[in-house]
């Protein structure tokens, strides 16, 4: 099958840069430590804060600092980016395959690297310093699941922001605007859990929401039932996937091809 | 194999919310046969390039119509893929940090080559192109030229009957230059590949084209052989003289002396003029230490030619 193919070779694309996977992983953990530090002031002021205590606090917090790298939450587009503004994508193109579909399989082959080489590490590192509970093994199916529909929901934004490119030749507009929004309404920030009003039950079904505070929601047992989490980022992947689709096949009647 | 008729493509361009129409190409016109190795030349920005990706259907043709290889590129592209292959020099489509062979096992996924046939598909091609020796490295690590070998072999692993042409020869080194041209002329002798050439190169074109079309601000300008080219745009060869000391202009009957700079003198030849006859001329009335005839170079040739 020519996607796991593609697949498999954005894995060892990835594992070709050993340097970059060992100090992402350093700098995720650091900064789960610093955040961690952050969240217990905040919730040793106000106990039980938006339903989490103290601890499920520092396991969000380490679930986040490990979800980073699977759905590249500071990306705002694809690889595909920098192929649209140099003109590479002539290639992608011409290859008798769906675009969007090899890009999802490449973008599942990176997420299956980040998982495994960028996530584990934080992870463990906050359970064995900071003493978390660990969850069963049935939890971790379904923290696993939900982290595959992230993924997909992750793909389906960054895909829409990665088509813009064809239409505004540049993309470092449209990639702070999402940078900004998926940092914010993510609960990477802060958990979406503490927002209060409108403001909190807008963001929490937004699809950046499907991105960070479901999974880790999922993984600490909080939030919803697990079917409204799935149901959730299954809405929004199919939705935001289903745009691509149309939004690629807009794009390749008004093509421009950049340098030549 | 290729027929195209008054195909144009336009494109929008914004610039601060004013909307210009670019029109990239403007109503081209021909058709390659099978078998034909055709060299398509033209100043940068003419429209090649827009051509060939309306005949590889990655662009659609805003009016007009484009036929390849029976097929039309924009409609069924995907079936066109699999019957022409590509190279865009100045891109590659190999994974940049994997070894040159899965990219190419890749790519034998990607055309459903089978197994038997691309083992000595790819035989054949490692031998043909020296591959042998980089198979094994990764592409970011290999030279243009190591890269520009592979590019080929992967747009020829499913032995398509076309092969389009982007600039394969840019920056590429004489020895290089050499290797690709040999295995373009054999690939087209041998096996009867048809091959559309777009080059900046004259030399690719005299050592490989039968044909040349030119094309300028989007229209073809010319189309026939390189030997009728030359005579009918007329075009001037120069000579460049050295000499012993700086002097005034050189005069000669029917020769323009267009520059001079210490004691070296640029002297343009018309087509009609024996240039040895000049040389003699030279010889004879200067003292001379060095001296060099320059053949116009494509750019001479093409704007004469818009210019006529």
């Amino acid at each position: 099958m020519i996607f796991l193919r593609v697949a498999s070779y954005a894995f060892r694309r990835q594992a070709a840069y050993r340097a970059a996977a060992a100090s992402g992983v350093l700098t995720n953990t650091v900064f789960g430590v610093v955040r961690a530090y952050v969240l217990i002031a905040l919730w040793q002021a106000r106990p039980s804060l938006g339903g989490y205590h103290v601890a499920d606090a520092v396991a969000y917090c380490f679930l986040t600092q490990a979800l980073i790298g699977p759905v590249n939450i500071f990306a705002g587009g694809l690889d595909l980016v920098e192929r649209i503004r140099t003109g590479d994508v002539a290639i992608d193109l011409h290859r008798p395959v769906d675009l969007q579909a090899w890009w999802l399989a490449d973008d599942l082959g990176r997420a299956a690297f980040a998982l495994l080489f960028r996530g584990g590490a934080p992870l463990l590192f906050g359970v064995f310093a900071f003493r978390l509970p660990v969850p069963g093994p049935l939890v971790w199916l379904e923290f696993l699941l939900s982290v595959l529909l992230a993924v997909l929901v992750s793909f389906g934004l960054r895909y829409l922001v990665t088509l813009l490119v064809f239409w505004l030749h540049d993309d470092r507009g449209i990639r702070s605007v999402a940078f900004i929004a998926s940092m914010f309404f993510s609960g990477m920030v802060l958990p979406l859990v503490v927002f209060p009003g409108w403001l909190g039950g807008l963001s929490r079904v937004l699809p950046w929401a499907a991105l960070i505070q479901v999974p880790a929601d999922v993984f600490l047992g909080k939030g919803p039932d697990l079917l409204d989490a799935y149901a959730l980022q299954v809405v929004w992947a199919v939705t935001l996937i289903g745009g691509g689709r149309l939004l690629t096949r807009a794009t390749r009647r008004k093509l421009v091809i950049h340098g030549g | 194999m290729i027929e195209v008729r008054d195909a144009v493509k336009n494109f929008t361009i914004r610039s601060s919310g004013v909307r210009t129409r670019v029109t990239a190409v403007d109503g081209i016109s021909f058709t390659v046969g099978a078998g034909e190795f055709v060299g398509y030349l033209g100043p940068n920005g003419a429209g090649k390039s827009t051509t060939i990706k309306m005949l590889t259907g990655i662009l659609t043709a805003s009016s007009g119509s484009v036929r390849v290889a029976g097929l039309d590129p924009s409609r069924q592209r995907t079936t066109l893929a699999r019957r022409i292959g590509v190279v865009f020099g100045q891109r590659t489509t190999l994974w940049w940090d994997l070894p040159l062979r899965d990219s190419l096992t890749l790519i034998r996924h990607l055309y459903k080559v089978e197994s038997r046939v691309h083992r000595a598909r790819l035989d054949e091609l490692t031998e043909l192109l020296g591959l042998g020796p980089f198979l094994g490295t990764p592409v970011r690590q290999l030279s243009l030229g190591q890269r520009m070998r592979g590019d080929l072999t992967a747009a020829l692993l499913h032995a398509p009957p076309l092969l389009v042409l982007d600039e394969p020869t840019i920056g590429l080194d004489v020895v290089s230059k050499a290797t690709v041209r040999d295995f373009l002329q054999r690939l087209n002798a041998e096996q009867g590949t048809t091959i559309l050439l777009t080059t900046h190169d004259l030399g690719d074109i005299e050592r490989l084209c039968d044909r040349v079309m030119i094309i300028d601000h989007g229209r073809l300008a010319y189309d026939g052989d390189l030997d009728t080219l030359r005579t009918t745009v007329d075009a001037e060869r120069v000579l460049i003289v050295d000499l012993e000391r700086a002097s005034p202009p050189i005069r000669i009957d029917g020769v323009e002396t267009v520059r001079v700079e210490g004691p070296r003198q640029w002297l343009t030849i018309p087509r009609g003029l024996n240039a040895a006859a000049v040389v003699a001329a030279v010889a004879r009335r200067h003292e001379v230490r060095d001296i060099a005839l320059r053949e116009p170079d494509i750019e001479d040739v093409v704007t004469r030619l818009y210019l006529r």
